[in-house]
């Protein structure tokens, strides 16, 4: 076995270890302390609710999918343009910057009510812009950071160039927001995923996870509820791998190891 | 008063640097400091000139009025004979900083060419170039690594190749070996001779540190603080500078010198507060072998 297998074999054990035991625990607590299923239902009884409702609950991923990936693209794409203007024009980030800081202190729920009675039941479209508020708004703070830093030794390198500020742009601030960029990225890519499905408990078209662990509920199938939680989660991890593996793209080259 | 040209033939080329008058005030919330006041010097073509003094006495302020990173508040600044924007604009000097300032997502060779790139230079005449820089600074075999991947003394080398891209009549200096062990120190130091006289180029020289601005210099600027001035210039004559300079009594003898001058204790041949160190005239550096 080579070392590189081992090393990522010595990092996996710990939380696979963890997470093994803890649903061990899970299932130990819940089949010892007799807890009803409407409290907790046990690992077992979720595993076999998942088995029954795979396709649905699959079917239902596609869509939360879908509208958190529309509703990050739009919303990582405006966050990115919004910082770069307000980087520009320090008038235009002073005025934005607090209705950008109020935006992220807004709950999902206190919006998605209100979008969702904007429009007809059967549009996606207040889901994509919860979600694309969401995503919005760690793109927009982590972008203008990374093109707001210039270090006063490539400021005055700059200058001694005598380029113009569309120069330094290019040069300097851009690639120096790289990195901030996909920092937000990774938050906004969770934070798509949490909006999608959250959304959808306050209305609008119930196709989505959301919907399907509110009907479940509804319907006091909690492993079932439950089930559809698992694919919540799996989701985002994929959207998070997602954002971590566009990172190491990108910017593998640049953490390179010494020759 | 007339401070004429040295050499007062027509046809003589201006000085690299003509400082006249030059003082800078800062403006703070708490009042005014007056960082400089009436500094007067003149620094010749290929001449090597380090500004030392303790800190806050202006030298590193001095340097970027010279490189127009800072106006002056009264005076008149000169660079190859031109206004020191002038000279900014025609790329007359390189710069380096005590942080050498690199592009951490560039390769050594993109590093050194980014003025050339900048001001639009093809590629092929940047990659010319920057290939030549490279074997200069002597690091060829890092071509195509990172400056993380490099040393402090090999990153602070790229910045001067990244300095010297462009051929400048004159490089311009703030403590670029401030933050490098002193083995690592004196070796840059050799190699900085060596280059200065390869190119030609004259130099100004920020430095704390007196074995460096003796071994370095053809003049020694020794400036004293509150308000910032020069109080003393001391003139280097060692000849051509190798690692044998540094064992020379007269580089012991220069070091004493510019440690009075520091203290405020003038030794015999040197000048008052104050007066123009035109006087003094360009020295014409020797020292370094293929200078012109």
């Amino acid at each position: 076995m080579s070392a590189a297998l081992r090393r990522v074999g010595g990092s996996l054990l710990p939380p696979v270890l963890f997470g093994v035991l803890f649903i061990l625990g899970w299932q130990l607590f819940v089949r010892a302390a007799n807890v009803r299923t409407f409290v907790l239902p046990a690992p077992t009884d979720i595993w076999s609710a998942a088995g029954d409702a795979h396709a649905r609950i699959i079917t239902a991923a596609g869509h939360s999918g879908l509208n958190a990936l529309v509703g990050l693209i739009v919303g990582v794409v405006f966050g990115v343009l919004a910082a770069a203007v307000a980087s520009r024009l320090p008038v235009f980030g002073g005025a934005i910057t607090p209705i950008v800081a109020g935006l992220a202190a807004m709950p999902i729920v206190a919006l998605a009510p209100l979008l969702n009675n904007m429009y007809s039941p059967l549009s996606s479209l207040p889901r994509r812009e919860v979600v694309a508020i969401s995503a919005f708004v760690p793109i927009f703070f982590n972008v203008r950071r990374g093109l707001s830093e210039l270090s006063a030794v490539h400021r005055e390198l700059m200058k001694s160039y005598a380029v113009s500020e569309t120069a330094v742009l290019r040069t300097i601030r851009i690639p120096n927001a790289l990195p901030h960029f996909f920092t937000g990225l990774r938050i906004a890519s969770s934070l798509a995923v949490i909006a999608a499905v959250v959304s959808e408990y306050f209305g609008g078209l119930q196709d989505g996870l959301g919907s399907r662990i509110t009907s479940s509920v509804g319907a006091s199938d909690y492993p079932a509820a439950w089930a559809s939680v698992v694919g919540a989660v799996i989701l985002g991890l994929l959207f998070y791998l997602g954002a971590v593996l566009l990172e190491r793209l990108v910017l593998g080259r640049r953490a390179a190891p010494a020759t | 008063m007339t401070r004429s040209e040295p050499a007062a033939e027509p046809a003589a080329p201006p000085a690299a640097v003509q400082l006249r008058g030059v003082g800078k005030t800062f403006t703070l919330r708490r009042g005014t400091v007056v960082a400089l006041e009436e500094i007067e010097l003149t620094i010749g073509r290929g001449e090597f000139v380090s500004l030392i003094g303790p800190s806050g006495c202006g030298k590193s302020t001095l340097l970027r009025i010279i490189a127009d990173l800072l106006n002056p508040t009264t005076g008149d600044v000169r660079v190859n004979g031109k206004p020191a924007r002038r000279a900014r604009q025609d790329q007359d000097y390189g710069i380096a900083f005590q942080q050498a300032g690199l592009l951490d997502w560039r390769t050594v060779l993109a590093n050194i060419e980014l003025p050339l790139e900048l001001h639009g230079a093809n590629h092929g005449k940047r990659r010319a170039r920057a290939a030549e820089l490279i074997e200069l600074v002597g690091l060829s075999d890092f071509a195509k690594h990172r400056p993380p991947q490099l040393s402090g003394g090999m990153q602070q080398r790229v910045a001067i190749a990244r300095a010297l891209a462009e051929s400048p009549t004159l490089l311009l200096m703030d403590e670029p070996f401030g933050a490098l062990d002193e083995m690592t120190r004196e070796r840059m130091q050799n190699e900085l001779v060596r280059i200065a006289g390869e190119t030609g180029a004259a130099v100004v020289f920020v430095t704390h540190s007196i074995p460096e601005a003796v071994f370095l210099s053809d003049r020694v600027a020794v400036m004293s603080a509150r308000p910032g001035q020069i109080s003393e210039i001391v003139p280097v004559d060692l000849g051509p500078r190798t690692d044998d300079t540094r064992e020379a009594p007269g580089f012991y003898a220069a070091i004493t010198q510019v440690r009075e001058a520091l203290r405020g204790r003038p030794v015999p041949k040197t000048v008052e507060v104050g007066v123009s160190v035109d006087a003094l005239g360009p020295g014409v550096r020797d020292r370094a072998q293929g200078a012109p």
